[in-house]
Formats: structure tokens, sequence, C-alpha cells
């Protein structure tokens, strides 16, 4: 290749040094909430599992994080049908304004979060719907379908209609061709794209600030109400920690998806 | 005529559906390409148009109306005669000019150093590391992506912290909470946004070519301003579009890192409650700064690489 000897030794450093100052946080939270002391402060000094205990024992971010996947669920379930819609509807069809109908798909994660929050609840103040927690759902889902198009989208598009075809030649009807052709091909762009909208629902504080009412509150809005507080500094740690290590499940489930190839019939497609 | 059902396929029918209602919507709709486009593009569409587009009409709507008195003198009430007061309040304030330079500075700050600290990166991850460390990077890059956003700021609030932080306690200094502090830490979150496409762009891009380009002479730093650099503009522009849009749109980190300095989502957070018009005002300027941005690299081709 064209780099010397020198210059990859370089980049190598360069990317261990990213890597670094990227984990360094993270880790960091997880050594805090095990911190004795009931502080941040440099440098963390002993082991204790108090935290984690007052946590666990406590309601408020219990029933936070029952919230956020409640949320996260419904939000995703939408999307999930709507993404997977829109992905055939501009995959498989030439219609006239196409193009503007992609950009209106990706609007809503190319404008800042902020806009979308206040455009829906400058929405719902004129239409007079209060705010509570099925706006939240409907303001998730907005933004989630994205992802999924994305996702279905990109698949169907490296999908060949041939097989589908071939299945119609074989006296398939539509509606058995997309059970056992197309709905096979497409499962696992269906779970990544499920996946990333299920996290960018559980994490997304933004547009939540703007859209929830009723007293119902996330695991994002817990911890935007409690970080700041001198008290709750270890109790905050345990919950970040908590995040921390439960994105680890979603990136393990999708790098398993990209890993193993489809079987059968969709190795030869994908 | 009949399928044979093997060990391989074993869910497959293996004959025709009977003719019924069933069958008879399915050949319909078969030969009506036009009545599927509607069924499938029918509910997203109506969707986003009536949600988000709706939104967005609601949005500058909203934006021209105007706080009044209640006759009572004692609460406030929207008016919904059209006026550009909130406008004109925007641009005759220098407080909010202020704000508005300070956030469009700091979404460009990161988008840059964003981008000098990714292209590297991208690039060893692509052309230099071995198959095996490849497939770690993209998983170590994208790990950070689904750990809170919330929790980021926080960790940083107690890396930068003047009175006792990791940065104060092993270099002796920090740069503490303030404009500084907002940009290091916005950094952070949407850095893989912006490594992503880059890696992206990068696999696409053949070694052959990057050979040839030594081959004829061009040295490393030739070959890379001549050859992958004008490949990789859409992906660079793909990238930014994140992180851009991102800061431009960002309160919380402020709020968390960024001491008293605010920036126009501080604006609309502290009004939306008292004075929702006005805040809505505000938020049609991170909308134009986006149009006008997305419009500008449309030519590169970088919303087919989001």
């Amino acid at each position: 290749m064209f780099l010397s000897r020198r210059a990859r030794i370089a980049l190598r450093c360069f990317a261990a040094l990213v890597l670094g100052v990227l984990y360094f946080p993270l880790v960091y939270v997880a050594r805090l909430s095990l911190n004795k002391a009931p502080s941040y402060a440099w440098p963390p000094s002993g082991f204790t599992l108090r935290w984690w205990d007052a946590v666990i024992r406590s309601e408020g971010p219990r029933s936070a994080l029952l919230h956020s996947v409640q949320t996260a669920l419904w939000a995703t379930a939408i999307a999930l049908v709507l993404g997977t819609l829109a992905a055939f509807a501009l995959s498989r069809h030439k219609f006239f304004g196409r193009g503007s109908v992609g950009l209106v798909l990706v609007l809503p994660i190319a404008l800042p979060g902020i806009v979308t929050g206040v455009a829906l609840l400058s929405a719902f103040q004129r239409v007079g719907i209060a705010l509570s927690v099925n706006t939240l759902i409907v303001a998730h889902a907005t933004f989630c379908v994205v992802v999924v198009y994305n996702n279905v989208g990109a698949r169907l598009r490296r999908m060949s209609g041939s097989l589908e075809e071939a299945s119609a030649d074989l006296g398939a009807d539509g509606l058995q061709t997309f059970r056992y052709v197309t709905f096979p091909l497409m499962r696992t762009a269906l779970l990544a794209g499920g996946l990333l909208a299920f996290a960018l629902s559980f994490d997304e504080i933004v547009v939540t600030t703007f859209t929830v009412g009723g007293g119902y509150k996330t695991l994002p809005i817990w911890f935007a109400e409690n970080f700041a507080r001198p008290n709750a500094i270890p109790v905050v740690n345990v919950v970040a920690t908590f995040v921390v290590l439960a994105s680890i499940i979603p990136v393990y489930v999708a790098q398993r998806l990209i890993d193993r190839p489809i079987e059968g019939v969709g190795a030869a497609a994908a | 005529m009949s399928i044979d059902s093997g060990e391989r396929l074993p869910d497959l029918p293996t004959h025709v559906s009977p003719p019924g209602t069933r069958r008879r919507v399915a050949r319909f709709l078969a030969r009506h390409p036009r009545l599927r486009l509607g069924f499938s593009l029918g509910p997203p569409l109506t969707w986003l148009l009536v949600i988000y587009i709706g939104a967005l009409v609601a949005l500058l709507l909203t934006s021209l109306f105007r706080l009044v008195d209640d006759p009572t003198g004692l609460l406030t009430r929207i008016d919904t005669t059209l006026t550009f007061e909130n406008y004109q309040r925007l641009l005759d304030t220098p407080a909010y000019r202020v704000v508005m330079q300070r956030t469009i500075l700091a979404a460009f700050s990161v988008t840059v150093i964003d981008g000098l600290i990714a292209l590297p990166f991208a690039f060893y991850m692509a052309k230099v590391a071995s198959p095996w460390a490849k497939r770690g990077l993209v998983v170590a890059v994208t790990m950070p992506l689904w750990a809170g956003y919330l929790v980021k700021g926080y960790a940083w609030r107690a890396i930068l912290d003047p009175g006792g932080g990791v940065l104060k306690g092993v270099f002796g200094s920090s740069p503490g909470f303030g404009s500084t502090a907002a940009i290091i830490v916005l950094c952070y979150p949407w850095f893989p946004y912006m490594v992503i496409p880059l890696y992206a762009g990068l696999e696409r891009l053949p070694n052959s070519l990057l050979e040839a380009s030594t081959d004829l002479g061009a040295s490393a730093g030739r070959t890379f301003r001549s050859v992958v650099m004008p490949q990789l503009l859409p992906a660079l522009a793909a990238g930014s579009i994140f992180t851009f849009s991102l800061t431009l749109g960002d309160f919380y980190m402020n709020q968390i890192v960024g001491g008293t300095n605010e920036y126009i989502g501080n604006v609309i957070y502290r009004n939306f409650s008292a004075n929702l018009p006005f805040s809505a005002a505000y938020a049609m300027v991170p909308v134009l700064i986006m149009i006008v941005y997305l419009l500008a690299i449309r030519r590169t081709g970088a919303l087919e690489e989001l």
C-alpha cells in the first residue's frame, strides 16, 4: 500500500488514542458507581455495592425504566409498520414526487430534535390535544420511521425482484410470495431497524421534553431531573452505568445479525 | 402442479391456493400496481404529512402569533393575529444575535473537529487495520452511540469539573464549564455519526486506486488530496449533516457543561412554557439554517448516504 511504515504506526497510535478518549468516560462512570465516597471527585476511592443496592430498592428509577421501555416498544411497533410500507413504496415503485417523499421521510432526523419538539408541541396546542404518554409515543414514532425505512429500503434495493417473480411464476399469490419469499429475506433488516428505533426512542430526551405530559417520566427525564442534584450523585452514577451496560445487549444482537448471513434461499440474494 | 416439499424448505405450500376472495384480491392487486403503491405509500405518507409537516406548519403559524395580557392583566394569552413581532424582537435584541452566532460557531467547530479526528480514524479502520481489527473497530465505534446521551454529558461533567474532576486531578488544569467545554463535549456523542459514513465511503474506494496513484509518483499527501478526498466528499457531507444539525439543536449538553453561555436551544427551552410563540420563532432559525445547509450539500449526493 501507499503508506510508509511510520505513517501506519502513527495512524495506529492515533486510533488507539481516539478509542481511549471514546471509552474513558463510560468506564469512569462505571467505576464511580462503585465509589465509596458519594461524589465524583478524582481519584475514586474504595469499592462498595451500597449505591447499586439503593437504586434497586428505589421506586423512581425502576418505574422510569418501565416507562422508557413501554414508550420505545410502542414507537418501534408503529415505526416498523410505517417504515416498512414506505420502504416498499419507494423501492418497488417509480412515481412522480418520489424524491420529495424521500426528503420528507429523512426530515425528522435531519432537523434538530428541538425543532421537532417545539413543532409538535405547537401542533398539539393548536389542535387542543393535551400532552400525555400518547403524544410522546406519536412523537417518538415519527422520528423512528426513518431508521426502519432506511434499513428495510436498503435491503429491498439489494434484493432482486426476480425471486418474487419466480415465486409468482410458480403460482404463489401476492400474500404467499410475501410470506415465504420476501419476508424471510428482509427479516434481519426489520430486526436491525427495529433495534435501532428502540434504542433511539429509549435514549431520547429533547423531543420528549416538549411532547410528554401528565407527569409521565422516562429514564432520560429521571436522569435530567437528578444529575445536577449533589445528593443524587451516587444514584445517578448507578443509573448511568446501568444504561451503558444495557447498551451492550442491542450492540451484541446487532452484531449477531450482521455476522450470520441468512440461511437457505436468502444466502444467494443477500 | 405441485412443488416437492423436501426437507430443506418444509414451509413452502405444496399447492396453489384455491380460488377464493383472497386470491381474487391478490390477483387484482397484482394487476394494479398503482393501487399497491397507494396501499403502501398511503399510511406512512399520511402520518408524516399530517403529523410532521403539519407540526412544522403549526410551528410557523405559532411563530407569527404573539403573547398578550389577559383583560385581567394577571395572565397572558396567545393572540392569533399574525405578526412579525417575535422575529423583530429576535433581530433587534443583541443578546439573541450573540446566542445565534455562538450556536452556529459551535455547530461549525464541532463539525470541523469531528471531521478532522474522524478522517484519519476512518482511514485507519478501512485501509490499514487487519480484517479482524476492522470488525472490532466497527463495533467499538458504534457502541457508544447506544450509551445514553445524558450519561455522556454527565460523565464529561465529572471529567471537566474544575473543583475536583479528572482533568484537574490528573493534569492539574481543566477548561472548566463554558463555551470551550460545551464544544469539546458535543464533539464526543456525535463522533460516531461522522466516522460511520466516512468508513463506509472509504470501504467503497478501491485500494487499487490508491496504489495506482502511488505508482504514478504521488506522495501520500497528494494521493489523499487528489484521489481520496474527492471520492469521500458525499460521505463527509452526510456526516456533517448530523454533527451540524445535532449541535445546532442541543441544549442539554450545554446546560450540563456550558456554564452560563446559552445556545439557541437553551433560549427556546427557557421560554417555551411561558411564551410558545417566541420559542417557535426562535426554533425557525435552525430550520432555516438546516434548509440552506441541506440544499447546499444536496449536490454532493450526501442525502443518499444518510
